[in-house]
Parts: structure tokens; sequence; C-alpha cells
């Protein structure tokens, strides 16, 4: 059992170095048709200027942005917390409430109940508008 | 409907035996090894040329939803443009801007392909498949998909360009809230699989979760479609207003990846989908599980084609508002929903028969019909405040001449 679990994983790993592997490659692949000049490259300052409709870029990238990405950043980790906790308790659901009844049901009530109390109230203050 | 016991094709099991037959016995301990590097490299190689393929079959129904033909030049039915696309990109000129962060540009397009890859390693291709197996397999897709989420803003913040930043920094807002709604929508599937393995989650489905509980379904597909930033929810690269948004600076192989990773997307999100909500590789017998897969995979697939050619561009506000004001509240209906169910129909060693899941998915079909009207009565168009229109003082400026 125990080293099923671990082959499980040793296969996963593998996975993973394949993954990286082959976007990788074929870069690389790529990059390799440019030394070999089938691939052109010739680097002049137009062409490495940024994509703009005829003007020069006067500022950098990092200009001002908006205060809304902010309260979406914090809507959403308070949320996906909640995701976490459900998780676990969604998975062992059916095998709890066998044994202890609706306790395991009102005890998830309580929580996303209070969870769902600041949903409405940052419904209501306006934090979930896009403006 | 029952299991079929054919061995797979892409089974682990079987790779590893033959290896070890073929080996010496000195180097029997190799055997897993180099089973799960042959399987790794078949599966990803796969992988890759069914999104070559895909692009072709994208483009042509597309052209057969919009009265054109789509690509048509190269091969039968213009089977071979992926090819044709392929060496163009390559023997493209890489450009990167002088002012990028080239790191950050550089890795973007791996980074973006990475996730989409590796978790086809833990979907159950064939009945009684080793990879399926791994015993947090739906926790490892959500969290290794929400990895291009990094991916694209590396993509924005690297080109220096200010619409590819505009578009990283809306694709992210909007990414980061459709994962909330796409990861409630899988909790009822938990409840019932009491399971996060995919493969478990499979075998549970006596009935298809899709027609057990509906709502479930469209919030994950609605989702998920967003998460790939697919056109109902393509805020990413509008074209018409950001350039081409994050990857506007991109060109050659670089440019391919971000495609690569953009159109393999569908496919592993019809995998999972067939996987968790269309009881997987299940089927009737004459016909293999491998078939029932990718019929099921491309069934999805065809879908979500068929979505894209319908349905015109949301605006950003109604793209968050439906994340957060519309799906949100779905899915808790659904959680809910299904844990009374399981809780009223399970008997004592905590099992559901399959009459008691037929007799649920007649109320949550009801349930869902309630909650989806609702949800359109208060997110509707009619209900939205629209501006009063202000006449222009110019407007009857030749009437008052006359």
């Amino acid at each position: 059992m125990l080293d099923d679990y671990f082959r499980q994983y040793a296969l996963l790993a593998i996975f993973a170095a394949f993954a990286v592997a082959v976007p990788t490659g074929m870069l690389l692949m790529s990059w390799m048709l440019s030394i070999m000049k089938i691939r052109p490259q010739k680097p002049s300052l137009i062409k490495q200027a940024i994509y703009e409709c005829g003007f020069e870029t006067l500022s950098g990238r990092w200009s001002q942005f908006n205060f809304r990405f902010y309260a979406f950043a914090l809507i959403f980790v308070v949320f996906d917390v909640e995701v976490v906790f459900l998780f676990p308790w969604a998975a062992s659901f059916g095998v709890m409430s066998a044994t202890f009844g609706a306790f395991v049901l009102l005890e998830m009530v309580v929580f996303v109940g209070i969870l769902v109390v600041g949903w409405l109230y940052a419904w209501r203050k306006g934090a979930l508008e896009w403006s | 409907m029952h299991e079929i016991q054919t061995a797979g094709i892409l089974d682990f099991g079987s790779l590893e035996r033959f290896f070890q037959r073929v080996l010496p016995d000195s180097l029997d301990r190799f055997a897993f090894f180099i089973a799960a590097f042959t399987l790794a490299f078949i599966v990803i190689n796969v992988m890759v040329q069914t999104t070559a393929v895909y692009t072709w079959f994208e483009r042509r129904v597309l052209g057969r939803f919009q009265g054109r033909l789509g690509p048509n030049r190269w091969g039968p039915f213009g089977m071979l443009q992926p090819i044709a696309d392929l060496i163009k990109l390559m023997t493209k000129e890489d450009m990167v801007p002088k002012i990028a962060d080239r790191w950050s540009f550089n890795l973007a397009p791996i980074i973006l392909v990475f996730p989409t890859l590796l978790v086809v390693a833990v979907i159950p291709f064939g009945p009684d498949s080793f990879l399926g197996r791994l015993n947090i397999g739906i926790l490892f897709v959500l969290g290794v998909t929400s990895v291009n989420t990094i991916a694209i803003f590396m993509a924005g913040w690297g080109s220096a360009n200010k619409y590819a930043m505009l578009g990283a920094m809306r694709g992210v807002a909007m990414l980061v809230s459709y994962e909330v709604p796409m990861a409630l929508g899988v909790v009822g599937v938990l409840i019932l699989s009491g399971s996060l393995a995919m493969s478990d989650i499979v075998i549970q489905q006596n009935v298809p979760f899709l027609i057990v509980q509906p709502l479930g379904f469209l919030i994950f597909i609605a989702a998920a479609s967003a998460e790939m930033s697919r056109t109902p929810f393509d805020q990413i690269e509008a074209e018409s207003e950001l350039g081409s948004g994050y990857n506007t600076e991109y060109s050659s192989m670089k440019f391919g990846m971000l495609f690569l990773g953009e159109f393999m997307a569908p496919l592993v999100t019809g995998m999972i989908v067939t996987t968790l909500f269309l009881s997987g590789t299940r089927g009737f017998d004459p016909i293999p599980g491998q078939v029932w897969f990718v019929g099921k995979t491309f069934a999805v697939v065809f879908a979500l084609l068929w979505v894209r050619a319908t349905w015109p561009r949301l605006r950003v506000d109604q793209i968050m508002a439906f994340a957060w004001k519309g799906l949100f509240g779905m899915a808790l209906v659904n959680i809910f929903l299904i844990a009374v169910e399981v809780a009223v129909f399970q008997d004592d060693a905590g099992k559901i028969s399959t009459n008691s899941l037929w007799i649920m998915s007649a109320i949550n079909w009801a349930i869902a019909i309630g909650v989806i009207v609702a949800v359109a009565n208060i997110l509707g168009q009619p209900n939205l405040e629209r501006p009063t229109p202000v006449p222009s003082p110019l407007a009857n400026m030749y009437a008052e001449a006359d």
C-alpha cells in the first residue's frame, strides 16, 4: 500500500519532468534553427520597440492600477480559504454523517452561514461591483 | 451500464509487467522507472499531437458555424494545416522587446504549458488505469491548473507593454474570481463520491453526475471555460479592446507555446469534465472504455466550441458579477442540496442505491431550473441599471437654425 503511494508520486515527478522538458525542448529547437541560420535573427531598434499605435511609450509598465483589483484579491482569499475547509468535509461527508447524523451537516451550515453573511454584506456594500 | 474489464492500452501495470519480462532479473528494479518514462512519453506526446489535430478541428468547426470554409489548402480538408503552422512558427524571427523583463518573458510560455500537461497525469484514461488512482486527484487538478494565472501575469509583466499589462491584470482578476466557483462546483461531486481520487469518482457514478447534479455541472463548465478564457469570458485577450492582451509582444515559437497551452486547455477540460460528470470510461459493453472516454471528451469539447461560436464576449463587469453573485450563490445551493439529499437517502452503511440517485436527479433538475431562473432574474439584462440618455446640446443645432 505504502509502496503504491510512493510509486504514484514518482510517476507524477516523471510526468512533471516531461511537462517541463517538452515546451523547453520545443523552444530550444526553434533557437537552434536561428543558430543554423534557417530562422532569421536581425534585431533592430524599431523591431525591438514595444507594440504601440504609432507612439513611443512614455511611462513605464508599472503605472497606477485601480483599487478594485486589490479588493477582489482580498475577497478571493477569504472564499478560497472557505473552499479549503469544504474539501475534506465533502470527501468524508458520507461516512461521517452515517456515523454522527445531522450534526456533520449542521456544523458546515454554521461555518458557511457566517461566510454567507459576509458575502451578502460585501454585496450590499458594493464590493462585488466592478466600477 | 456496468464496468468493462478489458486491460487498458495505457495501463501502467501491464507496461511494468512487460518490462519486467523483457529485462534480465538483475535489472528488475528499473522496470518501474522505464515503464514510467515510457508512459509519460506516450501520454504527453499523444496530448501534444492531439492538440495539433484539435487546432485543425476547432478552426474547421468554427468555419462551419460562421458559414465559411476554414483551412482547406494543405492536405485533405486542410488536415496538414497544423504542420504548416508549426513550420511557420518555428522559422519566424523571435523578437524580444528591448525593455522586456527577459526572465519572465522567456519563462512564461513554459510555465503556461507545464500545468496543462501535468494535469493529464491524474486522469484515468482506461477502466483500470493506474494514473487516476492518485489519492488527492481532484485537489491536484485544481491546484496545478491555477499555476497558469502566474504564467499569464509573467507574460504581461515581462512584455513591458501596456496592453499586455492591462490584459494580464484583468486576466488575473478574472481567473482568480472563477477559481472559487470552480472548486465549489466540484464539492458536490466529492460529497456523492466520498473520495478525491479520480478513478474512485468514476466508480461511484452508477448514474452520471451530470444527471444527478446538473447545477454542479453547469457551474463547473462555466467556471472552467472562464479559467481557460474561452470566448464568452475572453477578457484576457479581448482583441478589440487590448491589442491582443498578454501575448501582444510574443512571436515565433514562444507565441506557439502560448498557442499550444491555450488550445490544449479545452481538451484537458473535456477530460476532467468527462471524468467528474460523465462517468469517465464507463459505457455499454461491446465498446471498450477508452473509446467511450475519447468520445465523451470530444462531445464536451464540441459543446465548448458551440458555446464559443454562439455567444459574444461579456463585458468585464458582467463577468465579475456573474462569478461572485451568480455562480457563487448557485454553488452553495448545490452543495447543501446534495449534502441534505445524501444525509436523507443513504443507508446505515453510508451507501446510496441507484434508485435513490434517480430520485435525487429528479429533485435536483427541478431545483436547478428554479435557481437558474432566479439568478437570471436577479442578474439579468432587464434589471441592469441603464443610464438615461442625455441629449447633446448640439443635437438640434440645425433645427433651431431654421
